[in-house]
C-alpha cells in the first residue's frame, strides 16, 4: 500500500462522519466610518511612516521620501507619473529586464510600490504581485519599502479584503509594518529580514 | 497512524519539572515573558467585538475539516498538483524525514535554510538532514538562537523565551564567528542586526528552503506561513526548491475560511491587530519564487488523534500557543519539563494523543494540570483542553486495571472505612491521634510538607492537611447540646462559643 492510500484509509476510519454546521456570526462586512484615518492610525501603530495627500501632491511627497543619492526600484507598473518629482536613481524591474538579487540587496535602495487592498482595521497592506507591485522579491530585498494606496482600495476588515482579491492564487503577502521581532524578551523590535522602513502614502481624491 | 519522532517525553513529568523548578533564572524570564504576553493579547482580544463568534466560527470550521479530511486533502492535493506542486505523503516521522532528505540530496545541495516550522520539529528533520549530511540553518531568530546553542525549543512561538537577553547575546557571540564580541550589547535591536547579516548570505546562496504551513487551502491548492521577521519570505522566494511539511490537519476548506484563522492568530499568538507578513502561495508562480515545490502531507499520530472521541478536537489547534501563556504550570516549569515538541495544555494533550496514551513517560503528561481551565478559555478554537486531559487519565488508568497500584489499595481501604459510620468516626480520632506530633511541627501553618512514604506520593507536589482538631459531626453534637440547655434557661443570640474550627 503506498503511504498517500495507507494515510487516506486511516484517516477515512478515524474520522467522525456527522456533518458539522458552520455558523457565520462574525462582522463579515467590517463597516468602519473613517477609514483612510483608521488605516492610518493602525499602520502608524507598527511604527512605519504615514502620508495623506490628494492625487497632485504625491509626486512632492514621493520626492521627499526617495530623495537624491537613493536608488528607487519600481515594477514595471508603476506610473512614471509618481517619481516625477524624484532626484533618485531609477531603476524598473520587468521580466524582461529583472535586476539581479546583488542589486536588490544592495545599501541604499528603496522600493516603490502600488497594492492591491488595504485592511483599515488591521493596518494591513496586500500585495498579490500586480503590474504596480511586481514579483515578492522587490519588496523583500531592500531595506526601505514605500506603499502608494488609493482610498477606494482601502476596506474595513479582512473577510472584505480577502473577498476583494481578484484571483487568490496569485503570490500573496499581506504587510503590517516593517519587520520585526518579538523574539528577545518579547519586546517588540523593529527590523530583522524584511524592509527595516515601511512608509504608506495614502491618495485621496477628497484631499485637499 | 502512531507518531514517532519528537513527541515523546523522555523523563516522567514530575522528574523533569523538578529540575527546571530547580533553575531560578528560567522561572524569572518565563514570568517575565508570559506575563508580558499575556497583557497584550487580552488587549488585543478585547479590541475584537466580534471575538466569541470567530473562536464558535474558528473551532466548528476545523470540526468541518476533521469530518470530511479525507475529501478535502484529495482536492488539496488536485489543486496543488494543477498548480505546479509535486505532492508527497508520509506516515510517520521517519518516512517524512526520508521523503525530504531524498528531495534534497535530488538538488545536490548540502545546506538547506529553514522556516520555524512545528512539522520539521517533530519529525526532527534537522537530525535527520545531519545525519545524510546536510545542514540546516534556522532562519527564525529564536530557532537560531536555540540552535546555536545546542538547545531544543521551550515555546510554541519563542522558541528561546527562556533566555533572557545578556544570555542571548553570549549565545550569539559565541555562536556567530563574524560577530565583534567586545563591540556587541545586548540591547534587542543590536542583537537582531547581528542575526541579520550573519543570515544574510545564507540566504542568497541557499538553493533549497524547508517550511512548514500554518493552512493549507483545499479549494485552491495554496499554502499559507504567517509571520514576523521576513525570514519565511527570504525562504519562501529566494531558494529553487521549497519544500513544505505539512500536517494534515492544516487544511481548511476554503480561501475565504482564512478570514477567520488570520483574524484568530495573530492576536492570540503574539497579541497584535496583525502579525508584519503573511505569505500565500499556490504550487509555482514563474518568475516569482522558487521553481520545484513540494509539499509533504504528514500524518504521524494524527489519524490516532482523530480516532479519539474526545481528544480529536486537538486537531483543531492552530498552534497560537496562548494556551501555553496562560498556564500557571507552564509559567513554572517551562516547556522543556514536557519532553514533547509540543509543550503546555496543548503538548500534554496531543503528545500523548500522537504516541498512544499509554506510551512511556508521555502517560504522566495529562496530570501536568491543575485544571484551572485557563487555556481552554484562551483557545481561539476553543479546545476544551481540560476535558481532554481528564478523558486521557482515565484511558490510562483503565489501561492499568489489571496492575496493582497503591493508589488503588488505599482508595478501596477509604471507601471500606466510610461507608460505617463508627469505623469512620474511629478512624478520624485515630488520625488525630497520629498527627498530633505532625501539628506541633506544622504550627499554625496546619499542613504537613513532607509526610513519610507511601504518603510521600502525594506530598512531593502538595501540602497535605492535617486532621482537624475537632471533627463537624463532634462540634455539632456539642452545639447541638448547648442549644437545648439555651432554649431551656435564657436565649442569648448570636451566641458564639462554639465558633467552629477553621475548615481546613
Ligand atoms: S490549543 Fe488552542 S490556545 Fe493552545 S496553541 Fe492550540 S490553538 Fe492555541
Amino acid at each position: 500500500m503506498t503511504a498517500r492510500a495507507d494515510v487516506l484509509a486511516r484517516l477515512r476510519a478515524a474520522r467522525a462522519g456527522t456533518p458539522v454546521a458552520v455558523p457565520r456570526a462574525y462582522d463579515r462586512r467590517g463597516e468602519v466610518v473613517d477609514r483612510v484615518s483608521v488605516l492610518a492610525e493602525r499602520v502608524r501603530d507598527y511604527q512605519a511612516g504615514v502620508q495623506r495627500t490628494g492625487p497632485a501632491g504625491l509626486p512632492e511627497i514621493l520626492g521627499r521620501l526617495l530623495p537624491e543619492g537613493r536608488t528607487v526600484i519600481m515594477p514595471a507598473g508603476v506610473p512614471e507619473q509618481w517619481v516625477t518629482g524624484c532626484q533618485a536613481r531609477l531603476r524598473w524591474d520587468s521580466d524582461a529586464n529583472p535586476l539581479s538579487v546583488a542589486e536588490l540587496a544592495a545599501d541604499g535602495v528603496s522600493v516603490l510600490t502600488g497594492c492591491t487592498v488595504a485592511v483599515a482595521l488591521t493596518g494591513t497592506l496586500i500585495l498579490d504581485g500586480g503590474p504596480d507591485q511586481g514579483r515578492r522579491l522587490l519588496t523583500l530585498l531592500p531595506d526601505h519599502h514605500v506603499c502608494v494606496v488609493r482610498a477606494e482600495q482601502i476596506v474595513g476588515g479582512l473577510p472584505a479584503a480577502l473577498a476583494r482579491l481578484p484571483d487568490p492564487t496569485r503570490p500573496l503577502t499581506l504587510i503590517s509594518g516593517p519587520s520585526a521581532t518579538s523574539d528577545i524578551e518579547l519586546d517588540r523590535v523593529d527590523g530583522v529580514h524584511g524592509p527595516r522602513r515601511l512608509d504608506v502614502v495614502i491618495v485621496d481624491d477628497d484631499h485637499g | 497512524m502512531t507518531g514517532t519522532g519528537r513527541i515523546s517525553a523522555a523523563v516522567p513529568f514530575p522528574t523533569a519539572a523538578r529540575r527546571q523548578l530547580a533553575d531560578p533564572q528560567l522561572r524569572a524570564n518565563l514570568r517575565r515573558a508570559t506575563r508580558t504576553i499575556r497583557n497584550r493579547r487580552s488587549q488585543a482580544v478585547d479590541e475584537v467585538t466580534d471575538w466569541e463568534a470567530l473562536r464558535a466560527t474558528g473551532a466548528a470550521i476545523k470540526d468541518d475539516v476533521l469530518s470530511r479530511l479525507p475529501e478535502l486533502l484529495e482536492e488539496f492535493e488536485t489543486r496543488a498538483t494543477a498548480a505546479g506542486a509535486h505532492v508527497h505523503w508520509a506516515r510517520d516521522a521517519a518516512e517524512a524525514c526520508a521523503v525530504v532528505t531524498g528531495l534534497v540530496r535530488a538538488t545536490g545541495t548540502d545546506e538547506v535554510v529553514k522556516v520555524k516550522s512545528m512539522a520539521t520539529q517533530e519529525i526532527g528533520l534537522n537530525e535527520a538532514l545531519a545525519e545524510a549530511g546536510i545542514s540546516a540553518v534556522e532562519t527564525d531568530l529564536a530557532e537560531l538562537i536555540v540552535q546555536l546553542a545546542d538547545d531544543t525549543p521551550s515555546h510554541i512561538l519563542v522558541p528561546a523565551i527562556h533566555y533572557n537577553r545578556r544570555q542571548i547575546r553570549d549565545i550569539l557571540t559565541a555562536g556567530m564567528p563574524a560577530v565583534d564580541a567586545s563591540r556587541l550589547t545586548d540591547e534587542p535591536a543590536a542583537l537582531a542586526e547581528a542575526a541579520r547579516r550573519h543570515l544574510r548570505e545564507r540566504f542568497l546562496s541557499a538553493r533549497v528552503a524547508v517550511s512548514g504551513a500554518n493552512f493549507a487551502v483545499a479549494d485552491t491548492g495554496s499554502l499559507v506561513v504567517v509571520e514576523s521577521e521576513g525570514n519565511g519570505r527570504m525562504c519562501l522566494t529566494l531558494p529553487d526548491t521549497l519544500i513544505s511539511v505539512v500536517g494534515v490537519e492544516k487544511i481548511v476548506p476554503t480561501f475565504a475560511d482564512l478570514e477567520v484563522f488570520l483574524q484568530l492568530l495573530p492576536r492570540s499568538a503574539t497579541g497584535e491587530r496583525m502579525n508584519p507578513y503573511t505569505s500565500i502561495w499556490t504550487g509555482v508562480h514563474p518568475g516569482d519564487g522558487p521553481r520545484n515545490v513540494h509539499i509533504v502531507l504528514l500524518d504521524n499520530g494524527r489519524s490516532d488523534t482523530l480516532a479519539d472521541e474526545v481528544g480529536r478536537q486537538a486537531l483543531r489547534c492552530i498552534r497560537c500557543s496562548a494556551c501555553l501563556n496562560v498556564c500557571p504550570v507552564y509559567e513554572q516549569v517551562g516547556g522543556h519539563a514536557y519532553g514533547s515538541t509540543y509543550p503546555g495544555p496543548i503538548g500534554a494533550i496531543l503528545s500523548p494523543l500522537m504516541t498512544g496514551p499509554d506510551s512511556g513517560a508521555n502517560r504522566t503528561l495529562p496530570y501536568a494540570s491543575t485544571l484551572c481551565g485557563a487555556c481552554y478559555d484562551a483557545c481561539p478554537v476553543r479546545i476544551d483542553i481540560p476535558q481532554v486531559l481528564v478523558h486521557l487519565r482515565q484511558v490510562g488508568v483503565d489501561a492499568r486495571r489489571d496492575r496493582p497500584s497503591l493508589e488503588r489499595v488505599a482508595l478501596r481501604a477509604a471507601s471500606n472505612l466510610i461507608r460505617d459510620r463508627r469505623r469512620y468516626a474511629m478512624a478520624l480520632r485515630a488520625a488525630r491521634r497520629g498527627a498530633a506530633p505532625l501539628r506541633l511541627l506544622a504550627g499554625s501553618r496546619g499542613t504537613a510538607r513532607r509526610l513519610p512514604w507511601p504518603l510521600s506520593a502525594w506530598t512531593t507536589s502538595r501540602d497535605a492537611p492535617l486532621p482537624a482538631r475537632q471533627t463537624f459531626r463532634e462540634w455539632w453534637a456539642v452545639r447541638a447540646a448547648d442549644e437545648s440547655a439555651q432554649v431551656a434557661g435564657n436565649p442569648v443570640a448570636g451566641d458564639a462559643t462554639h465558633e467552629p474550627e477553621e475548615p481546613r
